[in-house]
C-alpha cells in the first residue's frame, strides 16, 4: 500500500522522464545541453510565477492577477531603468515592490472581505492591467540601460542570469514551504482553515504572507521579462497567470488546497516546457500545441482525483 | 419486547480481506422482523464494513447472505436486498437549497411529463411527517433545519423508501434527550409495523432501552449475539474490549485552593447571559445542559472562537481580552471541540504536524523549524497518551476516531495550558478509548491543571465531574458538587 502511494507521488515524475525518453529517440538534438538551455530560460519566468502562485493554491486560494503585475512590475521598473539615470537596484526594488504592493492589497481584501480569491484577484488583474497602461501612457517603455537588459540575456560563466534566478527561487520556495513556520501554516490553513484558526493559528496573515508572496514573485517575474524583451510593455503578461496555475495543477498541487510541492510545481514547469520545445522540434504548429497541452493539463486533474479514490 | 421469530437477514461465515488483513472473519449475524438489533464494537471491530457489505457497497469474500429466506447469488446484494435496506448515515446528506419536502422525494419527485407537482410532493410529505409525528414544515430550506431535524427528516425519508430494515449509525450522537425520546417513539413504530432496525451506537443507555438483541464484533470476528435481557453492562463491556476493565471512573483528585479560571457575567445575544463560575486548578468542573444550552457557545467564547457582549474572562488573576483563538493559546487555554473533524485537526498533515500545531514557536529558531525537537516532543506525548498510529509521519485522517481525538488532545496539551475545555470529550469513541481519556483526564488533574468537560453523558458528567453546571436556555441553573448531583437532578436543573 505505502509502495503504491509512493509510485503515485512520483507518477507525475514518471510520467516526466518518459516523455523526455520518447522525444529523446525521436530527436537527437534534444537531449543537448544546447537545447536545454533553451528549454529552461524559456520557462524561467513562468517557473518563478508557478512557484509564487504554488504558495497560494496550497491554501486554497488562487491568484489571477498574476499577469496584470507581471505588466506593472515591468512597466515601473523600465520607467527607473533609462540609461545613465538611477543605479540598477532602483528599478529593480521599484518592480518588486510594485508586486508585493499588488499581492498584498489581495490578501489584505481577500481576509478582510472574506470574498472569494477568484472574484478579488480577477478585480486586481483589470486594475493591474489599467495601472500599468496610466503609468505607461499606453506606450512600450524602451530605451533600457544595459546592465538592467544583462538581468535577461547576461550570462554569469557561461550560465544565462535568468537560469541562476530560477535555481535560487525554487531553493528559496522549498526551503519556506518546507522547513519554515510559514509552510506549515499554509499547509494547515489548505487543509482545514477553521482547525488551523481553533488551534491558535492567524489564518489571515498566512494568506496576506502568501499573496504577497505570489505578487513579489510575480513582480520579479516582470522585471525579467522586461529585461529579456527589452521594454516595458504595459500589454505584457496577458494570460501568464493561467500558464502558472496550470504548471501547479500539473505538478499535482490539489487546487482545494491542503495538499502540493514546489518539486512538483517545477516539474509541471517543466513538463510545459519540454512539450512545447519537442512539438518546435517535430515542426508541430503552435495552434496544435495550445491543444495538447490542454489535454495535459485535463489529465494531471484527472490523474489527481482517481489517486484521491483509491486513497479513500 | 414481542418476540418476532420471522428471520429477515441471514449472514453465515461472511468474510472480507483488504490487502490480506481480515476485516472480517467468520462472521454470523441474523435480524428477525420488526426487532431492534444493536451491533456493538470498538472501532476497527468491523462494523462499517459489515454495513457496506449489507448495503452493497462492498463485496464479501466468502460466506452466505439470505434476506427473506432467500439465499443471495454470489453474495451480490445489488439485486434484492438494495431496495429493502435503507442506512441512516452518521453524515448527512441533504441538499441545503432545497426543502424538507424536496429533500425527502430526492431522486423520486412526483410529477408529470418533467413538469413538478410541488403540491403533490409537499402534501405526501406533510403526511408521512404527521404519520411519525415530526412537526417539521415541509417547505423548510434544509439549510435551515438543525441537525438533529435532519436526521430526523433522513429516518422519514427511508421510511418513505418502504424500507423492510434500516441501519441507524449513531443516529443519536446529535440530538437532545427530548429528540432521542422522538426517535425511539419512531423505532417503537416501526418495529409495529414489522421494520428492522440495526442500531449501531457507542451509548449504553440507549442500547438498553432500545435494543432486542446485540451483537458484538471484535477485531473483525463474531464474538456473540444475546437478548440485550440477559446480557448486563459490565459482561457487555468485557466482550467489547475483550478483558475487564476496572473501574470506568476512577475517583477524582481533589481541587486545590488556586483559581485558574474565573468568569464574570459572561453575555452573548441570544446564546448565554449572567454566567459565573471558577475552576480550581486540579478539578474537573462538568457543564450539562440539553442541546441548544449555550453549553459550546459558552467553550467557543471563552476560547476566542467568539466574541463576547459583556463580561470578565480573569486567568491567574489576570483580565483577559480574547480575540481570538491565537490569543487563547497563548494565555494558557486549551480547547478540544466536539466538533473534531471541523475543529480538531488537520487531515492531510501528518501525526506529528498535528500534534505541533499550536506550539510551533517552540520547536522552531528564527522561523526555521528545528525537526529535531519537534520530533521528540510530540513522540513523547503520542507515546503518553498512547496515540496508535503507524508512525509519527502518518496522516491523520486515515487514524481511528479515537486516535484522531487523542492527537487534538495532544495538540492542545503540547501547548502547556493552564485549563483545557474538553467539548463532549469520548463523542463517537469507541469504550476501550474513552476508558483511556478518562485516565488521562484524571492523570492531568492530578498534575494541576483545570478542566472544564462539557457532556451529554450523564453518567460521564457524574462520575468525572467535581462540580456540575447545569445550564437551561442559556443560563445558568445550579452549581452542584459530586456529591449533590445525580442524573434526575440534573435534568431537572436542565429542563427547568
Amino acid at each position: 500500500m505505502h509502495y503504491i502511494n509512493k509510485l503515485r507521488q512520483y507518477g507525475i515524475l514518471i510520467v516526466f522522464s518518459i516523455i523526455c525518453l520518447i522525444i529523446s529517440f525521436i530527436s537527437p538534438q534534444f537531449l543537448t545541453v544546447s537545447n536545454w538551455t533553451i528549454i529552461i530560460t524559456q520557462v524561467s519566468i513562468n517557473a518563478i510565477l508557478a512557484f509564487g502562485v504554488t504558495f497560494v493554491i496550497i491554501t486554497g486560494g488562487i491568484d489571477l492577477s498574476l499577469g496584470s503585475i507581471v505588466a506593472v512590475a515591468g512597466v515601473s521598473a523600465a520607467m527607473l531603468a533609462h540609461p545613465d539615470s538611477y543605479p540598477l537596484l532602483v528599478p529593480v526594488f521599484a518592480g518588486l515592490f510594485a508586486g508585493l504592493l499588488i499581492g498584498a492589497f489581495n490578501g489584505f481584501i481577500i481576509t478582510k472581505s472574506k470574498i472569494a480569491p477568484f472574484i478579488v484577484t480577477l478585480g486586481t488583474m483589470t486594475i493591474g492591467r489599467g495601472l500599468a497602461l496610466i503609468l505607461s501612457n499606453g506606450r512600450p517603455v524602451s530605451n533600457l540601460s544595459d546592465s538592467f537588459v544583462f538581468i535577461g540575456s547576461g550570462k554569469i560563466l557561461g550560465i544565462p542570469v535568468l537560469i541562476i534566478i530560477l535555481i535560487i527561487m525554487f531553493i528559496l520556495c522549498s526551503v519556506i514551504l518546507n522547513k519554515t513556520i510559514l509552510g506549515r501554516y499554509v499547509y494547515a490553513v489548505g487543509g482545514n482553515e477553521q482547525a488551523a484558526r481553533a488551534s491558535g493559528i492567524n489564518v489571515s496573515q498566512v494568506k496576506i504572507a502568501v499573496y504577497s508572496i505570489s505578487g513579489l514573485l510575480a513582480g520579479l517575474a516582470g522585471i525579467l521579462l522586461t529585461s529579456r524583451i527589452t521594454t516595458g510593455q504595459p500589454n505584457a503578461g496577458a494570460g501568464f497567470e493561467l500558464d502558472a496555475i496550470a504548471a501547479v495543477v500539473i505538478g499535482g498541487t490539489s487546487t482545494t488546497g491542503g495538499k502540493g510541492s514546489m518539486t512538483g510545481t517545477l516539474i509541471g514547469v517543466l513538463l510545459i516546457g519540454v512539450i512545447n520545445n519537442s512539438l518546435d522540434l517535430l515542426n508541430v504548429t503552435s495552434y496544435y500545441q495550445q491543444v495538447v497541452m490542454g489535454i495535459i493539463i485535463i489529465g494531471a486533474v484527472v490523474l489527481d482525483s482517481l489517486n484521491h479514490k483509491s486513497n479513500s | 419486547m414481542h418476540a418476532a421469530t420471522e428471520q429477515i437477514l441471514r449472514v453465515n461465515r461472511l468474510s472480507k480481506s483488504f490487502f490480506g488483513i481480515k476485516a472480517l472473519d467468520n462472521i454470523h449475524f441474523d435480524l428477525k422482523k420488526g426487532e431492534v438489533h444493536a451491533l456493538m464494537g470498538e472501532n476497527g471491530a468491523g462494523k462499517s464494513t459489515f454495513m457496506k457489505i449489507l448495503i452493497g457497497l462492498l463485496k464479501a469474500d466468502s460466506g452466505s447472505i439470505s434476506f427473506n429466506s432467500e439465499q443471495i447469488e454470489n453474495l451480490d446484494v445489488h439485486s434484492i436486498m438494495q431496495k429493502c435496506i435503507s442506512m441512516i448515515h452518521q453524515e448527512i446528506l441533504m441538499v441545503p437549497e432545497l426543502t424538507v419536502a424536496q429533500n425527502i422525494f430526492l431522486g423520486r419527485e412526483i410529477g408529470r411529463a418533467y413538469l413538478l407537482d410541488d403540491q403533490a410532493i409537499n402534501q405526501k410529505a406533510e403526511d408521512l411527517l404527521q404519520s411519525m409525528g415530526l412537526n417539521i414544515k415541509v417547505r423548510t430550506k434544509a439549510k435551515h433545519l438543525s441537525i438533529a431535524e435532519m436526521q430526523l427528516i433522513e429516518i422519514a425519508k427511508a421510511v418513505s423508501h418502504n424500507a423492510r430494515v434500516i441501519i441507524m449509525d449513531e443516529p443519536s450522537s446529535a440530538l437532545s434527550e427530548k429528540e432521542v425520546e422522538i426517535l425511539f417513539k419512531i423505532i417503537r413504530d416501526l418495529k409495529n409495523k414489522g421494520v428492522s432496525i440495526i442500531y449501531i451506537s457507542h451509548k449504553m443507555e440507549e442500547i438498553y432501552k432500545i435494543a432486542d438483541r446485540i451483537t458484538v464484533l471484535r477485531d473483525g470476528k463474531f464474538i456473540a449475539t444475546k437478548n440485550t435481557a440477559d446480557l448486563d453492562k459490565n459482561s457487555l463491556i468485557s466482550l467489547m474490549v475483550g478483558r475487564e476493565i476496572e473501574e470506568l471512573f476512577s475517583a477524582n483528585s481533589l481541587a486545590q485552593p488556586e483559581v485558574v479560571l474565573k468568569v464574570q457575567n459572561l453575555h452573548k445575544k441570544g446564546k448565554f447571559s449572567d454566567i459565573n463560575f471558577e475552576v480550581h486548578a486540579g478539578e474537573v468542573l462538568g457543564i450539562a445542559g440539553l442541546m441548544g444550552a449555550g453549553r459550546t457557545e459558552i467553550a467557543r467564547a471563552i476560547f476566542g472562537l467568539d466574541r463576547i457582549n459583556s463580561g470578565n474572562i480573569i486567568l491567574k488573576g489576570k483580565k483577559l481580552t480574547i480575540r481570538s483563538p491565537e490569543d487563547a493559546i497563548r494565555e494558557g487555554i486549551g480547547y478540544v471541540s466536539e466538533d473534531r473533524k471541523t475543529l480538531g485537526f488537520i487531515p492531510e498533515l501528518s501525526v506529528k504536524q498535528n500534534i505541533s500545531l499550536s506550539s510551533i514557536l517552540k520547536y522552531s529558531k528564527a522561523w526555521f523549524i528545528d525537526n529535531k525537537k519537534e520530533q521528540t516532543a510530540t513522540s513523547k506525548i503520542a507515546q503518553e497518551l498512547k496515540i496508535k498510529a503507524s508512525g509519527l509521519n502518518q496522516k491523520v485522517m486515515n487514524l481511528s476516531g479515537g486516535n484522531q481525538q487523542k492527537v487534538v488532545i495532544a495538540r492542545v496539551l503540547l501547548a502547556s495550558p493552564f485549563l483545557i475545555i474538553l467539548d463532549e470529550p469520548t463523542r463517537g469513541i469507541d469504550i476501550g478509548a474513552k476508558h483511556e481519556i478518562y485516565k488521562l483526564i484524571r492523570q492531568l488533574t492530578k498534575g494541576g491543571l483545570a478542566v472544564i468537560m462539557i457532556s451529554s453523558e450523564l453518567p460521564e458528567i457524574l462520575g468525572m465531574s467535581n462540580r456540575i453546571l447545569v445550564l437551561s436556555k442559556g443560563k445558568q441553573k445550579t452549581i452542584l458538587t459530586q456529591k449533590e448531583a445525580s442524573q434526575e437532578k440534573i435534568m431537572q436543573y436542565a429542563l427547568h
